[in-house]
């Protein structure tokens, strides 16, 4: 189907129910139970979800294919993000030219570092990414202010040109339809909303996902896939490595741009923030906990951080309290007390704990641990067939 | 493994069951549709109504993060009729009885803001989309509270500024949703300047070192403006990054700048380091152009003052609100806070629980939880027994106009919370200035939005 192999067709489908019914699996609890803290079915958070697999994904054909570490993805997000609200302020709220904008001027961007980055590889380019990456942040953070807006962030103002505003939608949309308009279907005790900006993330997404399936197997992935595995050979047998690298990383930065786009789109403010380099090492982090390399790791890497950022982050000691009030009061304060390091602010501590024991007992990532319980059903079931199951990707 | 092909026909009959799937929410009637009937946003189902606390809890402005959160949490008790009441008994407004807001139990959700308006929008989003908040309050570092200003009048809720000093927030980025009880920069400038004249005369020369963000930039602005009014010249003014920790490198210049005045338009961590610092390289010592040094901290703290020690002695600043007023609504806050915490609150929790009172008495005398009443509950009101003496809320930028304290580091504390003192109390007729002043031109209240 539309040039995939078999099981990469089925692993679309997957990736298309998923994105389609996230907002039923993603509120498996009913609102009045206690577990509701654990839903992650919002607007806001599935968009995060989305874009940030996006994002993900762009990161995966660099260093996934490539061996490439950039350090500094999070400059293109960044610029894809300003380059977005620009156009909103200048144009109209349709999120049209503010997304071709943003990924046309991250593919720029990426061209100018990628450029000069990829003549050295190795730590060396990760080095020079988190170099480039830092003075964009600190350029957008205080120099260019009147372009950024500094530390408030750039945001949309009533009395910005907007030359093809007329009488159209205040708010982000695409051709009428806006994106932070949503329809709740209350069911019972759960409630499931549908939301315009989700879906139109969603539908990015799977488009990125299809091509990068499409990259992963085309020849010019290939010849990605040697490079990680011997550049210095074909730099031996005559074959030029830089094109294809620079070629690289310029589609992973659009990715990023894309990403960074559609972020402004569904929020219009673009702060520097996105652009530090702790945002540039969430990227590769979601990677290597998904599984670096592999198709949907990155997705799922994203999804991963993402919840723990937005759903362990606000546990508070109050709701710990409330879940353990059934103990005795000594009891019930040691436990929150060892507890409350691990939630709320402290959600960094659990994911630090997680991302440790996934590197070391599942270098492949979230990916591997899949595999392994699928080779284990399949041993149970038909003795001798987990010596011929390739390794997904 | 199962043989499965694409074909044409299979992909075309499942792609009709899943639209027809997907379709069948839209038969239903509008009763499945939740809230498609309330007019407003999150309307309160139930008995309880959800306010979000969305404060900084790591950054550098996480101590006064904590201290609000506590006030916050104060709050939410006194307007749900446990601990003593606090301010409800010398609120001037009465309609508040400590029997929740229009009879729902106030429940709440805090969110951590890590001082980035990025993170502050997440947070708040979430709260809004998934806690149902009808109200977001907190904030610390103005960038962030206009922020999440911004998102609160896109959304249809109702947003508390807590503290949040720029002129901005009720200047330019001023929004029809959003609502500051705390003061501002140009208060700031207006109340220090006269008494900085009577204390170092008027042939100064300052230096600024500025937060370089929306807060730093119009507060540095209005101090500028005041002091150059009295006689001050400026020598310079260096921006400075928020997660600045080390001003060393700010500070050496200043030495030889021909500077007699240090003006560090700094809050939180960064007010503590920078002006560690500059005592540090003995700033307090020089005699410059004849004159001794002196250093100014335009918005000063409880905390800051605790955080920076004896290094505060004698310099002057001006605050909100502080605990050592004897008015009976400073009492009747400070006694309930000390009671529970065991220590006086900074004016930081002072603002913050004046907000959520504010708030749920608005909605208390419009009988809704609407945006829309709660604006027009809010507008023009006068009201007394707060802690701050009369107070006004302007409608054409819903600013609130009070008395602004001038104080000054202690010479010898008697403890670590008692190391300021009002030299002070400016009235409001002095800080007070027309809606259209161009430090705070440009901005557009635009209309209330009720969100649905």
């Amino acid at each position: 189907m539309l040039g995939l192999d078999k099981k990469n067709s089925a692993l679309l489908l997957i990736v298309i129910a998923l994105t389609v019914f996230a907002p039923f699996l993603m509120n498996p609890f009913p609102q009045s139970s206690g577990l509701a803290q654990f839903n992650a079915g919002y607007p806001d958070l599935m968009q995060r979800f989305v874009i940030f697999g996006i994002f993900a994904i762009g990161f995966n054909i660099l260093f996934g294919l490539t061996g490439y570490l950039s350090f500094g993805h999070a400059a293109f997000l960044g610029v894809g993000s300003y380059a977005a609200v620009w156009m909103f302020k200048l144009l109209s709220m349709n999120i049209v030219p503010a997304i071709v904008l943003s990924v046309i001027v991250a593919g720029l961007f990426s061209l100018l570092i990628g450029f000069i980055s990829l003549r050295r590889s190795g730590i060396y380019f990760s080095i020079l990414t988190l170099a480039f990456a830092q003075m964009s942040f600190a350029l957008a953070y205080s120099v260019l202010t009147p372009l950024t807006n500094g530390e408030t962030g750039l945001q949309v103002y009533n009395d910005d040109p907007q030359i093809l505003l007329g009488n159209g939608p205040t708010v982000t949309h695409l051709f009428g339809f806006e994106m932070n308009s949503t329809s709740t279907l209350a069911l019972g005790d759960w409630a499931f909303q549908f939301n315009m900006g989700y879906y139109v993330s969603a539908v990015m997404m799977v488009l990125a996902f299809y091509l990068s399936m499409r990259i992963f197997n085309s020849p010019f992935g290939l010849m990605l896939r040697a490079i990680k595995t011997n550049q210095t050979r074909l730099n031996y047998t005559g074959v030029s490595t830089r094109p294809y690298t620079l070629a690289a990383f310029v589609i992973s930065g659009m990715y990023a741009g894309l990403a960074g786009g559609l972020m402004a789109s569904m929020d219009p403010l673009a702060g520097a923030e996105r652009m530090q380099w702790t945002a540039s090492g969430e990227v590769v982090l979601m990677v290597i906990l998904g599984g670096a390399g592999t198709l949907i790791g990155p997705i799922l890497g994203a999804g991963f951080i993402k919840y723990f950022e937005n759903i362990f982050s606000k546990i508070n000691e109050n709701v710990l309290h409330g879940w353990f009030a059934a103990l005795p009061d000594g009891l019930e304060n040691a436990i929150v007390w060892v507890l409350h390091f691990f939630v709320g602010k402290g959600w960094h501590l659990t994911l630090g704990l997680l991302f440790m024991l996934i590197v070391i007992f599942l270098p492949g990532g979230l990916v591997e641990g899949g595999q392994r319980i699928g080779r284990l059903f399949k041993r149970k079931k038909s003795g001798d067939d987990a010596s011929n199951t390739k390794p997904a990707e | 493994m199962s043989k499965s092909n694409f074909t044409r026909r299979g992909l075309l009959k499942t792609g009709a069951v899943a639209g027809a799937g997907l379709a069948v929410p839209t038969v239903f009637d509008g009763s499945v549709w939740a809230g498609s009937h309330s007019g407003y946003r999150n309307a309160p189902q139930g008995d309880t109504v959800t306010f979000g606390f969305n404060v900084p809890q790591s950054g550098p402005y996480a101590d006064e993060g904590a201290d609000e959160l506590r006030a916050y949490k104060l709050a939410v008790e006194h307007l749900n009729g446990e601990g003593d009441g606090g301010c409800l008994s010398t609120f001037s407004s009465q309609a508040l009885n400590g029997a929740g807001v229009l009879g729902k139990k106030v429940a709440y959700v805090t969110g951590d803001t890590q001082t980035k308006s990025d993170a502050a929008r997440a947070s708040a989003k979430s709260m809004i989309e998934k806690d149902g908040a009808i109200m977001i309050t907190g904030g610390s570092s103005s960038g962030v509270a206009i922020a999440v200003q911004g998102l609160c009048q896109e959304a249809g809720v109702v947003f508390m500024a807590g503290l949040t000093h720029s002129n901005d927030t009720t200047g330019k980025d001023k929004k029809a949703n959003g609502f500051r009880h705390f003061f501002n920069g140009y208060m700031s400038g207006a109340a220090l300047a006269p008494v900085l004249k009577g204390a170092y005369g008027s042939d100064r020369r300052a230096y600024h070192l500025t937060a370089d963000y929306t807060w730093g930039w119009t507060q540095q602005e209005s101090i500028q403006a005041a002091t150059e009014a009295v006689g001050w010249q400026t020598v310079n003014n260096v921006l400075t990054p928020l997660a600045t920790t080390d001003f060393s490198s700010y500070i050496a210049p200043v030495l030889n700048s021909g500077a007699d005045v240090l003006v560090l338009n700094h809050y939180g961590g960064n007010m503590v380091n920078s002006l560690t610092n500059a005592v540090q390289f003995g700033l307090r010592d020089k005699m410059v152009n004849g004159k001794q040094f002196e250093i100014v901290v335009p918005l000063y703290s409880e905390l800051m003052a605790k955080g920076a020690g004896a290094n505060i002695e004698g310099v002057y600043g001006s605050t909100n609100w502080s605990w050592t007023l004897q008015d009976a609504g400073t009492k009747a806050f400070v006694k309930s806070f000390g009671t529970k915490y065991g220590f006086p609150p900074s004016n930081a929790a002072q603002t913050v629980y004046a907000q959520t009172l504010l708030y749920a008495d608005a909605a208390e005398r419009a009988g809704t939880f609407n945006p829309c009443g709660i604006a027009e509950a809010l507008e023009d009101f006068n009201f007394d027994g707060l802690g701050n003496g009369p107070t006004f809320y302007r409608g054409s930028d819903h600013q609130c106009f009070k008395d602004v304290l001038v104080m000054q580091g202690k010479t010898d504390p008697a403890n670590e919370y008692d190391a300021l003192e009002i030299v002070e109390v400016t009235p409001r007729a002095q800080v007070e200035y027309a809606v259209d002043h161009p430090m705070f031109a440009g901005g557009d209240l635009g209309s209330c939005n009720p969100g649905a």
